[in-house]
């Protein structure tokens, strides 16, 4: 014990911080074993009602949500419904992106709920209805690295964060799958979710699969989480994730796997201990296998694999070819089960995966990426956000991230669908811009950014045939012919932001949605 | 290879065929890039994929899609209804006016079939000022009757420039069961070999119906390579990739074949009308099937005119 005088000393020492009568803030414990009663003491709050009201969420506010539910989200629909059953207004939705299950936010939108939406992209019926003005505030998109780095940074502020988990104990470590016994549904890699979890204010973490504590290994650790809700279901399990990704028959993207792992192998960036990432798109999918029997033959091996990570990719890691994966987003239940199960398969977060800004970002060391795209442009500007009608139909994801960063980016993508051509003069919306896009691979000709004279004198000396692209433009007009241009209104109804968080191009509104192409 | 050399051989450029895309000719998604897939040939189809309603429809489209789309490199062919339907000679018009190189007969089991079509295309050329002798043709034999004369249909005429076996129509009429060896196929098979390589055309095997059975597609593709023929007719892009492998010069194949040019090179710049390596005398047979090998192995990608001036 310290006496008056030392007291009296500490005081003079300037060492007022650690004096109870000095610093209001010091909050004496009583110096006993903590009680059982304590111990019994967790984070649950019985309702999201009343774990909404001690969050704290005032009209005006923001709140996110992640998208590792997919198409099977349940999570972003019950919250709203609970917000607009208590009357709140005006509020800002954030989330890491929105799917075609989302529809009903349109209700939330024009009960003047949600008045503001951040996501990385959109479909069906809700995108739909953005194209067309409903809302008076125009939509921004993100990449996965721009919304990460936005938030970190304090420009996109989250006041309240609901992070649904497939696993979390009574504390809030949460996961996207769990050793403790089987759980309801499982999504892998949380890798989205945890960039909410450490700069949200408040962060409630909602799930149907409540485990004993500590729920090991944990994406959100429970120093970010506030409060936990138990659900009866947090999404639907089918619609979270297929059992495995499959390759694909159709025969194009075949065509145009084939033909990128020809480019990949010899553009001077496939050397043992290289890097890789492909999307998850019929033909960027397709390129592992023909890439693989590349590896196998030459006996070269990939030091990691990033990205939304499939079955495709893990098959590969266990099959000893690729070392490690970093994981910001599990695909499919055998990447979610590598994640499990491999050591060597690490979950990451969405700023370890693709902060801009950052030296050792997982793009930044990336060495080849595949991507897919609606629409290229003569020059290489790229869009996976519009269709041909100008409609919101897709997501940046990490395709603007992963194209700057990686040595050779690829896109990927038939010369036309049906009757609508993916190779043209302009795209409609850039997503990400033709500087940082190497290689398009088409099923009618590949084509080289001139600025890559490196390549385009590696890939000449395989005797790949190399087009320009303005050919293939031509080319993709005289099947299909000039499309007529689309009739915008001229209201934004969607900013694009680039990784830097700057503007890249904006979206206008249509008079009217058609019902048909493919998307990406 | 310079022009005396093929002088010298009486050898003709060779024009590949190791893989022909059946194309429905009433299917315009398949038909708008259907050559991009890199078979060497193309053939349309307004016979037995064309339900009987659609026939006119079909012809048109196709017409229309030989005249917008620029096919090339593939050979173009169109497989026309038989003259004793209704459509079979409007077929023939419509498709020399479009200029389909090849003209494809379904089932011929006599050589008056291939006079009569032969008649018509003549008689359309003429008609639309083409001039006589541009349009070729091809005939699938797929019957008893068809292998029993296939020599006298491979010496029709002129304008043939391959005959194919179609399996299932053939197996049906005589009443054989299609094995995965083939054994029932094997005198047909080696049948249309010999006439078409005494008539100095070339020879198309059959289709391998299973798309999902690649094993056996190469099986299969091998076995008929040995054979003699020089391709195969395909219904699915996919299958193209495994049949071109098999018909790919192996490296020790090129190398062999490139040492037997340069000799052939040698003989040449001498003067000399014997071809010896070592000091021994090569064949005649054995300069032909190495200048044919490097014709494929160019085809295929595996060996580039830059080499052989190294």
């Amino acid at each position: 014990m310290i006496s008056e005088k030392d007291y009296q000393l500490l005081k003079q020492h300037g060492c007022k911080m650690y004096l109870e009568e000095e610093n209001p803030k010091l909050r004496k414990k009583h110096w006993l074993p903590l009680l059982l009663k304590e111990k019994q003491q967790n984070n649950i709050t019985p309702t999201l009602e009343e774990a909404v009201k001690k969050s704290g969420l005032k009209d005006g506010m923001t709140i996110s949500f992640h998208h590792h539910f997919r198409a099977g989200d349940f999570v972003v629909n019950m919250v709203l419904d609970v917000l607009e059953k208590m009357g709140f207004k005006n509020l800002t939705l954030a989330a890491s992106s929105l799917t075609t299950c989302h529809a009903p936010v349109l209700n939330h939108i024009r009960s003047g709920l949600v008045t503001k939406i951040h996501t990385s992209g959109m479909r069906g019926e809700l995108a739909d209805a953005i194209s067309m003005g409903v809302m008076d505030q125009p939509v921004t998109f993100w990449s996965h690295g721009a919304r990460a780095t936005a938030i970190e940074e304090n420009r996109l502020h989250i006041d309240v964060a609901f992070l649904g988990a497939p696993s979390c104990d009574p504390y809030g470590n949460a996961n996207g799958y769990t050793r403790e016994g089987e759980g309801k549904s499982i999504c892998g890699s949380m890798g989205y979710a945890r960039i909410d979890a450490q700069y949200a204010d408040h962060v409630i973490v909602i799930t149907d699969n409540l485990v004993p504590y500590p729920n090991v290994p944990f994406a959100i650790s429970q120093r970010f989480v506030d409060q936990v809700v138990v659900v009866d279901s947090i999404g639907d399990p089918e619609k979270i994730m297929s059992g495995a990704t499959r390759f694909t028959k159709k025969p194009g993207d075949l065509l145009i796997a084939e033909k990128t792992a020809e480019v990949i192998v010899n553009s001077g960036y496939f050397y043992d201990g290289f890097s890789l990432q492909t999307g998850s798109g019929g033909a960027s999918l397709a390129v592992t296998r023909f890439l693989s029997d590349y590896m196998r033959e030459k006996n070269i091996h990939a030091s990691f694999a990033i990205g939304g990570i499939t079955g495709v990719m893990t098959k590969l890691h266990e099959e000893g070819l690729i070392k490690k994966i970093l994981d910001v987003q599990s695909f499919d239940l055998e990447a979610a089960n590598s994640l499990k199960n491999n050591h060597l398969h690490q979950q990451i977060d969405a700023d370890y995966y693709a902060d801009p800004f950052k030296v050792g970002t997982a793009v930044n060391l990336l060495d080849v990426v595949i991507l897919s795209a609606l629409e290229v442009d003569v020059d290489f500007n790229v869009n996976v956000l519009t269709g041909s009608d100008g409609v919101i139909r897709g997501a940046i994801g990490g395709h603007p991230d992963t194209a700057a960063g990686a040595s050779l980016a690829i896109v990927v993508c038939p010369l036309f669908r049906g009757r609508i051509p993916s190779v043209l003069k302009h795209v409609n919306t850039i997503v990400t811009p033709g500087s940082t896009v190497d290689v398009v691979v088409t099923d009618q000709g590949i084509a080289v950014n001139p600025s890559r004279t490196d390549l385009i004198e590696a890939l000449e000396k395989a005797h790949i045939d190399i087009v320009d692209i303005h050919e293939l433009q031509k080319k993709a007009e005289s099947v299909t012919g000039v499309p007529e241009p689309i009739k915008y209104g001229d209201r934004i109804v969607g900013i694009v932001t680039y990784r830097d968080g700057s503007v890249i191009d904006v979206i206008k509104n249509v008079e009217s949605v058609t019902k048909e192409e493919e998307t990406v | 290879m310079n022009s005396s050399t093929q002088f010298q051989l009486g050898l003709s450029p060779i024009k590949l065929r190791r893989t022909m895309l059946f194309v429905p000719g009433n299917n315009p998604g398949m038909m708008s890039n259907a050559h991009v897939y890199g078979s060497d040939a193309l053939m349309f189809d307004l016979e037995d994929s064309v339900a009987t309603q659609q026939k006119d429809a079909a012809r048109l489209l196709v017409y229309n899609a030989l005249k917008t789309i620029d096919y090339s490199p593939c050979e173009v062919v169109v497989r026309v209804n038989p003259l004793d339907t209704p459509f079979g000679v409007q077929d023939v018009r419509a498709m020399v006016k479009c200029g389909a190189q090849v003209i494809r007969l379904p089932k011929t089991e006599t050589a008056l079939e291939i006079n009569d079509v032969e008649y018509e295309i003549e008689k359309a050329e003429k008609d639309f000022g083409i001039p006589v002798g541009r349009t070729k043709m091809m005939a699938a034999i797929e019957g008893a009757l068809g292998v029993v004369n296939a020599y006298s249909i491979a010496t029709a005429s002129k304008r043939l420039i391959a005959i194919a076996l179609g399996a299932e129509d053939y197996c049906a009429n005589i009443k054989a069961q299609r094995t995965e060896e083939g054994t029932e196929l094997f005198l047909a098979r080696a049948t249309i070999v010999v006439a078409a390589r005494a008539a100095g055309i070339d020879c198309i095997d059959t289709v391998y119906s299973d798309t999902n059975n690649e094993e056996q597609l190469i099986r299969e593709a091998t076995a008929i390579k040995k054979l003699g023929f020089d391709g195969k007719s395909i219904i699915n892009p996919r299958q193209i990739r495994p049949i071109h492998a098999v018909f790919t010069p192996t490296p020790m194949e090129i190398e062999k074949a490139l040492r037997i040019k340069t000799a052939l090179e040698e003989a040449i710049a001498n003067g000399s009308g014997v071809v010896s390596m070592k000091g021994k005398m090569v064949d005649r047979p054995v300069l032909l099937r190495a200048l044919r090998c490097l014709e494929l192995a160019k085809a295929s990608k595996v060996y580039f005119d830059e080499e052989e001036t190294k």
